[in-house]
């Protein structure tokens, strides 16, 4: 695996949002890495959250310990956006939520590392191989952490595909009423479901308006502006307006890899070896 | 003159019991949060007054129910989610699957599914309201324990049961008011998961829930005529001790299942034929539940019970 960057500047600095880029595209290198080792992972829709991960982990939007990975202090993090979510198994492995060797060891016999992560795996709080299910799980949690009057938040990262799901604006509907400003919902709109683009399937928009209809304070960001993607998320962090907050993060499915930014129906799509190589000399560039 | 009327048998509904227990545990400051799908009972309304930030509506929505159900309990709250049986399992089966039994696996949660409306409890309200899978589904499921009660007495005493051990449950409750079957329920019933009622004769009727009073009806027949027949009173249908209820069961020639669920799919009586084919025991079973259809056509829960075989006679028969 190709070793993460290691200048540690602080959040503030004037190379700070490059720093944190420089992670986002270290994780999508690692991801496609990953991919290599094991073409049943879904590798497009993992493409286009590396700045989002590298805002929560390396921009310490998040607190955690990797040490102990349920510490009672830690935010809670919940991927419900299961399927594409392997990019989180490098971050993981580079903080030490576990042995680095294990990435290696990716969808064979005995590893805890699957296609779609479990919360077998250290850092991840719930199941997620089925869709929509974190953003309700997440609502609960933080419903038990305000009434606890407890300081740590909920940040759940969820696609837009998975936004088609009832339960998901059960959720919405209750963390609104409830006025859940612990509750942080990350939505990666790579706009695209498997078979086809998610609002010619069943259309998501004005999901601003939506969301905001619903309760939420919301935001809209560039989800590959990994330094613009950090300072929302860390102001929406300390916001308490008495409201949930969404940051919806406009992304490109497969980003980084021209061959599946280009495919509508990239969402199963395995790169052959030739693609990752190529994939990965750009992305070394 | 004076005369005193007889005290007519106490009836109460399970959900009562159980929920006062949940009150007095809240009232001493345990750490329960109640989520209730807009669904009530007399004794709930103390719940609500006294513990507003504990009682939680979620509103008609089932799926949100176990959602927000699991996130509380990975906190390391005490988790009651109720409603209506068929809602609180087949509406939200898959968010049961996914967030209490395969996550429990991984992280230990103490959630508590009490589902009130047993087999035929709202029997006019046709087939959406008649809860006859409930058993097969969740007996299914790793992970989780399935609760059957047959009064109120065993339901009040459940609650201790479910505030101590941490692990997802499924209580079935019946909506009616009924009266006592049990005494007394001790933690020791609760362990193994059943109780014996009767002992003798050469025929054990294995029941659950409203059917074990119909047991004892069939008992009270077999009485009259100077005849024995045993019974054991399922409290648990997935979870209980299979080694002690064996050697229960060598004891008769025949052994009949009585449950108001659908048969052949899952359910007591699949518990019991898959426990006495491994023994290799040399026992004859009869299962007697619902037949494989539903019901539209207005009937009381005797007649559809008649329908079914469910009544006196017709155990009676196969009893012999």
């Amino acid at each position: 695996m190709t070793a993460a960057p290691n200048i540690l500047p602080k959040s503030g600095d004037p190379g700070f949002a490059a720093y944190l880029q420089q992670k986002a595209q270290w994780i999508r290198l690692s991801t496609i890495e990953i991919h290599q080792a094991a073409r049943e992972t879904r590798v497009a829709s993992s493409l286009s959250i590396c700045e989002i991960l590298a805002a929560l982990y390396y921009g310490r939007v998040l607190n955690f310990d990797p040490k102990k990975s349920l510490w009672e202090g830690r935010d809670r993090f919940v991927v419900s956006k299961g399927h594409g979510s392997i990019s989180m198994y490098p971050v993981l492995a580079d903080l030490g939520f576990f042995d680095k060797s294990e990435l290696k060891k990716i969808c064979t016999e005995g590893s805890i590392l699957g296609g779609i992560p479990d919360p077998i795996v250290p850092g991840f709080e719930t199941i997620n191989g089925s869709l929509g299910h974190g953003v309700g799980v997440g609502v609960g949690m933080a419903l038990a952490l305000k009434r606890a009057m407890k300081k740590e938040q909920v940040f759940v990262l969820a696609g837009d595909g998975e936004m088609h799901e009832g339960a998901v604006w059960e959720a919405i509907m209750f963390a609104g009423h409830h006025k859940l400003d612990n509750y942080n919902l990350i939505i990666d709109k790579n706009t695209k479901c498997m078979l086809n683009i998610a609002n010619q399937v069943i259309n998501l928009d004005p999901l601003d308006r939506k969301l905001s209809d619903f309760g939420f304070h919301v935001e809209k960001v560039n989800g590959h502006d990994a330094g613009a993607v950090h300072s929302t998320l860390s102001n929406l962090k300390v916001l308490h307006s008495n409201r949930p907050k969404a940051i919806i993060c406009d992304t490109l499915k497969g980003k980084g890899v021209p061959k599946l930014e280009n495919t509508p129906h990239c969402h199963i799509v395995a790169l052959t070896n030739e693609e990752i190589a190529d994939a990965i000399a750009r992305l070394k560039k | 003159m004076t005369a005193t009327a007889a005290p007519s048998p106490l009836k109460k509904t399970m959900r009562d019991a159980f929920i006062e227990e949940v009150l007095k545990a809240m009232d001493a400051g345990e750490n329960i949060f109640f989520l209730s799908a807009d669904f009530g009972a007399p004794a709930l309304d103390q719940v609500r007054e006294r513990h507003p930030n504990k009682f939680i509506n979620v509103g008609i929505a089932e799926q949100n129910l176990i959602n927000v159900a699991t996130g509380l309990a990975l906190e390391g709250i005490t988790v009651y989610a109720y409603a209506i049986a068929p809602f609180i399992t087949m509406r939200c089966y898959e968010q049961i699957r996914v967030n209490v039994a395969i996550l429990s696996q991984l992280r230990p949660m103490n959630i508590n599914l009490v589902g009130v409306g047993a087999g035929f409890s709202y029997e006019v309200s046709g087939p959406t309201h008649h809860c006859l899978e409930d058993i097969s589904i969740m007996r299914t499921l790793p992970n989780f324990e399935v609760i059957s009660p047959a009064d109120f007495i065993t339901a009040g005493q459940l609650f201790k049961y479910t505030l101590g051990n941490k692990s997802p449950k499924y209580l079935r409750f019946d909506a009616k008011p009924m009266p006592m079957v049990h005494e007394s329920i001790g933690a020791d019933d609760l362990k193994c998961g059943f109780k014996e009622m009767s002992r003798g004769g050469k025929t054990c009727l294995v029941s659950t829930g409203v059917l074990t009073h119909r047991a004892l009806e069939v008992k009270k027949h077999f009485e009259s005529k100077g005849q024995e027949i045993g019974i054991i009173d399922m409290i648990k249908l997935k979870g209980f001790d299979s080694d002690k209820i064996l050697t229960l069961l060598k004891r008769y020639e025949k052994v009949i299942t009585l449950e108001e669920g659908f048969i052949g799919k899952g359910g007591l009586d699949a518990a019991m034929a898959s426990l006495i084919l491994e023994s290799g025991a040399p026992l004859k079973m009869r299962a007697m539940g619902l037949k494989d259809q539903y019901h539209f056509h207005m009937a009381t829960r005797e007649s559809l019970h008649k329908k079914n075989n469910l009544d006196v006679e017709s155990i009676a028969k196969e009893a012999i």
